[in-house]
């Protein structure tokens, strides 16, 4: 694709501070998403993942580096365009408990965006806006909702509320930061299904953070995937080809471990056998490779000293970010 | 592992277990008419969404139910290494202070909400030992034992509080106590929930290696499916309070009886499965104050024909497995239509 990308993040860096002492969140994380594209950030706890999507929906800035709106950096935005960003990138946090004031209404809920952003014209026209959002996440019929609270809905209903919240201001992205983990498995895919639904209808890109690795399939098949560990990503390409053929010894190493919902499949499945089951913590990252202290396949004296960058190993195929991999395209056992 | 399905494998023996809470708003059935048998070395998941009534009945296996639960019928009778039986429901105090750790140990989800945070392990294991007449030297050398062989560096972890370690640790640590007086049973309610893949990963393979060798049955409770596919031997899936479908768990997975635990399975995504279909169950769970006539699942069974909605289908044998001689069972009037519809996967 050679349209400009919607949103780019250029070498970007987060770092925060606790007792004096910097933590790095992230480290040089370059990433670009296209309008109506879908990107996966997946990873364990700790690897940067919501920081990365707090940074994308503008709730953070970062530490070092860049980030463009529309090709254009974010600093040489004007006031105006500031604002429009803003309205154009909104983020769905996981818990539907706490993202709802609890003494509003869902038509209060839905009125505040609609109002302050000079939305809807007339009051009127703020009930059937109100109408409309609420049919478009499936909340039928609206009139048995609009009058409710949120702890008079269900977890699911109450995300479907949040994710037409988002859409009030017509975002041209959203940032789905684990937005259904606390949902029920039944009513998982139906909350995907409508997002996926209104990804096509309204052609906005969707940012979906995630540390399900089945659900990131599923929802990204069409997408991206962007694997990240301890703030950096590790390794990044077309979902078939990163779940069906990963490449990073990390990315292998969660694939392997992840159980399935199929007996066969999942006791015929070999975990990787790592170095160490301690996971580094982020006051003190591994040098080189931040993996290379767990990783089966560790180089000693180039690992545990360079930097990896991310490279495509074929044409077509996704960036990853490993040494030897790089080298030869051969990964060997350590020791 | 074969696990020999006869009657004197019977570890622990639940019939017609009802258990209910009392709301402001009436009665709540959280638990139905639950029967089953665990057999000696057997893993036995429950499945279900939240509200299916799994960890009530957990809750009551152990009698640590809240004030407002109370258990309206139903016994549960475990069976001693030496073959005597007791009911667990009219043990006293003694009795079942006894009976907790010693014949039947529980790890949670969590486990920093189930460790005492100013204690260390050591003393945990001290206490535990003293309640049940256990030698503090004996107790420290089965707990360091135990440790090592849920891969902990034993000496460090044992004098350590809870804090001090990862969550992982922690839950591996549980673990290694909950062995320590040999129980037969252990019940786990959803262990591997809070925790990281990998970290999950090992808490699985530790889990594993220690059935393997002591032959402990486990209760297993969980609401992510891909973990009972590999860890369970037996498959039960609840449903508003109801056990509505159980039996081995290549029968379950591969050949689901019961429209609400096909239904469940059309609703996981698996990762080696390339593109899916996958569908969402309409609506969400009963009210179980106001229970719905009939199957309580009818209103949102793709299955459901007009007798789902007048009479409740009570749960049938529909095949033995001849190895084995585990039975399948189902409470579904439309089982042979779920039977045969096959779910669709694309690519």
């Amino acid at each position: 694709m050679t349209t400009t990308p919607l949103l780019e993040l250029k070498n970007v860096y987060r770092t925060f501070e606790k007792d004096r002492q910097p933590i790095p969140v992230l480290q040089d994380v370059s990433l670009a998403i296209q309008p109506n594209e879908i990107l996966c950030l997946v990873g364990e706890s700790g690897c940067g993942k919501t920081t990365t999507g707090k940074i994308i929906a503008g709730l953070q800035t970062p530490s070092q580096g860049q980030m463009l709106v529309n090709g254009k950096p974010l600093s040489e935005l004007s006031h105006h365009e500031q604002k429009d960003f803003r309205r154009a990138f909104q983020i769905v946090h996981q818990d539907p408990f706490a993202s709802l004031n609890p003494a509003h209404t869902v038509e209060q809920i839905l009125s505040f965006p609609l109002l302050r952003h000079g939305m809807v014209a007339s009051r009127p026209m703020l009930r059937r806006r109100i109408w409309e959002l609420l049919t478009q996440v499936d909340l039928t019929p609206p009139g048995d909702i609009v009058n409710k609270y949120p702890h008079q809905l269900s977890g699911g209903q109450r995300q479907r509320v949040v994710i037409a919240r988002a859409l009030t201001v017509q975002p041209k992205l959203i940032v789905a930061d684990e937005a259904v983990s606390m949902v029920d498995v039944s009513i998982r895919i139906g909350i995907l299904k409508m997002l996926h639904r209104l990804r096509e209808q309204f052609g906005m890109a969707i940012v979906f953070i995630t540390h399900d690795l089945a659900i990131a399939k599923y929802f990204a098949w069409q997408g991206r995937i962007a694997v990240m560990y301890l703030g950096r990503i590790v390794e990044i390409g077309r979902t078939p080809d990163v779940i069906a053929n990963p490449q990073h010894p990390y990315t292998r190493a969660l694939l392997a471990a992840v159980p399935e919902a199929d007996p066969d499949i999942t006791r015929r499945k070999r975990p990787m056998k790592l170095r160490s089951e301690d996971i580094p913590s982020l006051m003190s990252v591994p040098s080189g490779c931040a993996f290379h202290p767990r990783c089966p396949f560790f180089m000693e004296g180039v690992c545990d000293h360079d930097v990896p960058q991310l490279a495509t190993l074929s044409d077509g195929a996704q960036s990853v970010a490993c040494i030897p991999l790089a080298q030869d395209g051969k990964l060997t056992l350590y020791g | 592992m074969s696990i020999k399905r006869i009657p004197s494998n019977v570890v622990l023996s639940v019939r017609d277990l009802s258990v209910s809470y009392l709301a402001r708003r009436g009665r709540v059935r959280a638990v139905s008419n639950v029967s089953f048998d665990l057999y000696a070395g057997e893993t036995l998941a429950f499945i279900g969404e939240s509200g299916s009534g799994k960890s009530t009945l957990n809750l009551a296996l152990i009698r640590t139910l809240p004030k407002a639960a109370q258990i309206d019928s139903g016994s549960v009778v475990y069976t001693r290494l030496d073959g005597t039986k007791m009911d667990i429901l009219q043990l006293g105090k003694n009795h079942m202070q006894r009976y907790l750790w010693a014949e039947c140990s529980m790890v949670f989800q969590g486990a920093l909400n189930s460790l005492n945070p100013v204690l260390r392990i050591s003393d945990m294991v001290y206490e535990t030992a003293q309640a049940h007449n256990m030698e503090r030297k004996e107790a420290e050398k089965q707990a360091m034992e135990l440790l090592e062989k849920v891969r902990l560096d034993a000496r460090r972890v044992f004098r350590s509080y809870p804090h001090e370690l990862s969550g992982g640790m922690r839950q591996r640590a549980l673990l290694a106590i909950s062995l320590l007086l040999r129980p037969r049973i252990v019940i786990m309610d959803e262990p591997t929930t809070a925790v990281d893949i990998l970290t999950q990963r090992s808490i699985l393979e530790v889990l594993k290696e220690l059935r393997a060798e002591y032959n402990f049955s486990t209760i297993f409770i969980s609401h992510d499916l891909a973990v009972a596919a590999e860890i369970a031997d037996t498959i039960a899936t609840m449903y508003a309070g109801e056990v509505v479908e159980m039996g081995p768990v290549e029968d379950v997975f591969y050949r689901p009886r019961h429209a609400y635990t096909f239904s469940l399975l059309d609703a996981a995504p698996r990762l080696s499965a390339g593109e899916e279909e996958l569908h969402s169950i309409p609506g969400s769970p009963p009210d179980l104050i106001n229970l719905p006539n009939g199957c309580k699942f009818h209103e949102r069974c793709r299955f459901a024909t007009d007798i789902c909605s007048l009479k409740s289908p009570k749960l049938e044998i529909l095949s033995t497995d001849e190895d084995t001689q585990q039975d399948h069972a189902v409470a579904c009037y439309e089982h042979r239509r779920v039977l045969a519809t096959r779910r669709k996967v694309l690519g």
